[in-house]
């Protein structure tokens, strides 16, 4: 049966002056209808450039130079901008992290949610002002009516990533993708947040990709999780079984060096080293200077993203 | 919101107190106004009469409260020696004219200047884009009486299409002779042409480039990219979304601009010898009418202040943010 | 360690400065006007500010290319028989005179309230911008003019004839000040919150020096771009007050003033009278503004151009 959205190989280059650098390497991950799944790594490993890159959103000089994205049943990776504006805001939702910046601080909530369900519905106002009541109701936002002719920066910032996940949901979407949405947020709200995403899409079966690099929410939330390094999908598998039995020896670090995951009184471990910039990618596997079980050969050849063992796919020659 | 009306009312009256303080103290340290009422043959004893009586003998801020109670009340802003009228009459003859050239040149910058903006930010590398761009840097380096000097012998000697100079036929507009208007008649119209094309080439450039940098920056915030994200069409985007920004800080230049035009009409008026309120000052000075001079000077603050004035409490209309900032 | 030259040799500004054809060629320009400006006593033909060189049978020829012309006034003469190429090279040098002066006093007023007003904060703040921005409310065109008609009026178009170069500069100066305040206030504001003031808080240094020493000099690059503008606005206000008679007397002209006497002449016939300062004048002005411009793009990359 095919996969609801499918990723495969996926390229994207920056066209800088000096020359062309990839950002994305080779990623490829699967997500079904409500399925929830963690794209996790560090900052500048790539995550939110392919969360972009799914709705060919890459900020200028990038662009998807290689690989495939289906999605329901299409080849969306070479959509013109008419085809792709079908898809945005309607099928694939996307959540930006910081509310703040996200809302156009010169127009009221219910502007912003009506021209949404405007542009891709042939509705009136006032049934597209209905439907935006239903969606704040939804989130649980309280008074919703009062907040339609409110501006942005009369909002706290929980209320406003609120409005946006409820913005995400008027059209119905096959899929939610979720850029850090509670990165900007006090740590009581991001709580509140995170179970409200998972409430919604269990209850509507939509999908969600989460980029985060917060492994404890992702654990928490998601059934499957691929995770980012360099560029790179270095393992990809079902949550639980990564988060206790992680293979890629960089995710083992990363677990490791979760608080919860360890026995009291034991150290923390710590990953030496820093994750390489785009420009200083080492060559072979790109994790082999920081990796304990670095042999000749992590030097020289890529190793190849594959089945391993539990479900797991990784990439790495040792393993 | 209202608050805030009533404080930037409050900072302009305040402002233009300190100005009138200062001019008046100028005035008097230097000014004759006897000799601006009845000339230069009088014996000196007639002259302590006519101070004493004109209240000249008077404590420095008993004279202050005069001016400015006269001024406002009356519109009593002394008397000129040269037009031998009183100034604010003289200064009201000669107002229409600038007026009309401010117009005149701000409607040119307005239907130009938007849309030439808009484009060179969306497609910077047209080649319309491109030659704006450079033609608006010589622009800034021309100066305005050098533009107006050869667009006069281009048009007017060269081709002889264009008048070369004065407002030609003027008609009374309210019937009852204070604004003589060139705005309702042919002759009126293309004298007016050349004088706002000149004017217009110094702030063109200008406006163009804010306008085309205001929203570039804008094009690249993060709520435009979640508007595109959103899957609003590109037209929405550019013209909803991100013009309303753009506009914002371009409406609080373009008051600043007027007060800019002003000072440069002055040059215009005097190429095309345009019976402005510049030329006037300008004839001011070199007749050396102090009283007239320092008329002028209120005048025009209380343009510039009032304009100002406009256009922050406008902005705040406009910009939801500012209202509450300006409160804290 | 590399040496400051070393490092400046390979630094992103020569670089992007190498690659730039427009602003290498603004450059050398700009270098060759400055020449004959600093050097305009000794290359010009004749000193034209010196009544004594002047014959009024010489006015009006036109230059050596066209009929009439000589070798003795290459450029022509003026309505009262100067030649144009001495002219304008002294021109030049009393406009780059005053505007580098009137922008160098714009600089130290301004970075000095600027520092004061971004550093202290609170009352001091308050008070030096409510000030900037009044005077800035006014357009600096304006408020020189007004000086300068009022000085004139006041005390008589002689003293100000005798004064001219000093007192122009001054009035440039002081009426445009508000612009280096504010952009250096802005700076000061961001870095203010830096760790490195902390630290030299911390250790106990004087208000003074903090704010002279430490913060200063990484404020400076947002200086440096408004600077060339400015220099250009100081030009060109030197000649518009020119133009209008309230700048360099008809006894000492510069640029805008031989435009404005050229103006009657121009139409008759003697074109170059108007026309060849004019054109000498914006070439100058056009080359301070292209460096600007690509100093503004290698000091600011936040704008991909694309």
């Amino acid at each position: 049966m095919p996969h609801l959205l499918e990723v495969r190989d996926l390229e994207v280059k920056f066209a800088l002056r000096s020359g062309d650098i990839t950002a994305i390497d080779g990623a490829s991950f699967t997500l079904d209808r409500g399925e929830r799944m963690g794209l996790v790594g560090e900052s500048g490993a790539g995550k939110s450039v392919t969360g972009f890159a799914i709705i060919n959103l890459i900020s200028k000089p990038g662009f998807i130079s290689r690989g495939s994205i289906h999605f329901e049943g299409n080849e969306i990776s070479a959509y013109s901008l008419d085809q792709m504006r079908k898809i945005r805001g309607n099928r694939i939702s996307m959540i930006f992290q910081d509310p703040m910046m996200t809302l156009n601080p010169v127009y009221t909530i219910g502007f912003q949610m009506i021209e949404t369900l405007q542009a891709h519905q042939n509705i009136s106002k006032a049934q597209a002002r209905a439907v935006s009541l239903d969606k704040l109701k939804k989130v649980y936002i309280p008074s919703p009516e009062k907040r339609l002719s409110q501006y942005p920066h009369e909002l706290s910032g929980g209320m406003r990533q609120r409005i946006i996940i409820a913005i995400s949901l008027l059209a119905d979407p096959a899929i939610i993708i979720a850029d850090e949405p509670t990165t900007a947020l006090d740590v009581t709200i991001q709580a509140e947040i995170m179970d409200l995403l998972q409430e919604l899409c269990e209850r509507d079966r939509m999908g969600l990709i989460l980029i985060t690099h917060d492994l404890g929410v992702v654990s928490q939330v998601t059934e499957k999780i691929a995770v980012m390094y360099a560029g790179k999908v270095i393992e990809y598998g079902p949550t639980e079984t990564v988060v206790h039995h992680p293979v890629h020896p960089y995710t083992i670090g990363l677990i490791g060096s979760i608080p919860g995951t360890i026995e009291p009184g034991k150290d923390l471990k710590q990953i030496p080293g820093m994750m390489p910039t785009l420009t200083n990618i080492p060559p072979g596997c790109a994790f082999n200077p920081r990796c304990e079980l670095a042999a000749d050969i992590c030097t020289k050849k890529t190793p190849v993203f594959e089945e391993k063992q539990n479900g797991i796919m990784a990439a790495c020659h040792m393993k | 919101m209202f608050a805030f009306i009533i404080r930037r009312i409050l900072q302009a009256v305040v402002v233009m107190l300190v100005i009138s303080l200062v001019v008046f103290a100028i005035q008097k340290q230097f000014g004759d106004p006897v000799r601006d009422l009845v000339g230069e043959r009088v014996t000196p004893e007639e002259r302590q009469q006519i101070a004493d009586k004109m209240g000249l003998n008077d404590p420095f801020l008993i004279q202050y409260g005069r001016f400015v109670k006269n001024a406002v009340t009356q519109g009593d802003l002394g008397r000129s020696f040269l037009y031998n009228k009183p100034n604010l009459e003289v200064i009201v003859e000669h107002a229409p004219a600038t007026i009309e050239l401010v117009l005149g040149t701000s409607l040119i910058i307005m239907v130009l200047s938007l849309p030439l903006g808009v484009y060179c930010a969306l497609k910077p590398r047209s080649w319309l884009s491109r030659f704006t761009m450079s033609f608006s840097t010589l622009g800034v380096s021309m100066p305005v009486f050098l533009t107006a000097i050869l667009l006069i012998y281009l048009f007017a000697v060269h081709w002889r299409i264009l008048p070369s100079y004065g407002r030609g036929e003027t008609v009374d507009l309210f019937g009852n002779g204070i604004w003589m208007t060139g705005l309702l008649t042919i002759d009126g119209l293309k004298h007016l042409i050349l004088p706002c094309i000149s004017l217009s080439t110094l702030m063109l450039p200008l406006f163009i480039r804010l306008i085309r940098s205001e929203m570039m920056e804008v094009l690249e915030t993060e709520y435009i990219k979640y508007a595109w994200a959103k899957g609003l069409s590109p037209r929405r985007v550019w013209l909803v979304h991100a013009f309303k920004n753009t506009l914002l800080p371009v409406i609080t230049v373009f008051g600043v601009q007027i007060g800019i035009m002003f000072a440069f009409t002055l040059l215009t008026e005097l190429v095309f010898q345009w019976p402005g309120m510049g030329f006037m000052f300008l004839e001011a000075v070199n007749r050396a009418d102090l009283s007239l001079l320092i008329a002028y000077l209120v005048v025009v603050a209380a343009l510039f202040v009032v304009v100002n004035t406009v256009v922050d409490i406008l902005y705040g209309f406009i910009n939801p943010t500012v209202r509450i900032a300006g409160t804290k | 360690m590399k040496t400051k030259l070393q490092q400046f040799k390979e630094s992103y500004f020569l670089y992007s400065f190498r690659r730039d054809l427009v602003a290498m060629a603004s450059f050398v320009v700009l270098v060759i006007f400055l020449f004959i400006a600093f050097a305009a006593p000794w290359i010009s033909p004749m000193n034209p500010y010196d009544s004594a060189n002047i014959d009024i049978m010489n006015s009006e020829i036109p230059p050596m290319w066209m009929d009439g012309g000589s070798i003795e006034f290459p450029l022509g003469t003026d309505n009262q028989g100067r030649d144009m190429l001495s002219t304008m090279f002294y021109g030049l040098r009393t406009s780059i005179i005053i505007g580098l002066g009137a922008v160098a006093i714009q600089a130290a007023i301004g970075i000095v309230l600027g520092l004061m007003a971004g550093y202290l904060g609170g009352k001091t703040d308050a008070i030096l911008m409510r000030l900037a921005d009044i005077q800035f409310s006014f357009p600096y065109l304006m408020v020189a003019i007004f000086m300068s008609a009022i000085f004139q009026v006041v005390f008589g178009a002689g003293s100000f004839e005798q004064m001219a170069i000093p007192l122009l500069t001054i009035i440039i100066g002081l009426s445009n000040w508000p612009m280096f305040a504010r952009t250096i206030r802005a700076s000061v504001m961001g870095e203010k919150n830096k760790e490195y003031v902390e630290a030299a808080r911390v250790i106990g240094l004087p208000q003074r020096i903090i704010m002279f020493r430490h913060i200063l000099p990484n404020a400076l690059t947002s200086v440096m771009v408004i600077s060339t503008i400015q220099v250009a606005n100081a030009v060109m206000s030197e000649a518009a007050l020119s133009f209008l008679g309230l700048g360099m007397p008809v006894t000492k002209p510069s640029l805008g003033s031989l435009i404005r006497s050229g103006q009657e002449y121009f139409f008759s016939g003697s074109w170059w009278i108007t026309v060849l300062p004019g054109l000498w004048l914006v070439l100058f002005v056009l080359v301070i503004n292209l460096l600007g411009d690509w100093l503004r793009d290698v000091l600011n990359p936040k704008l991909y151009k694309g």
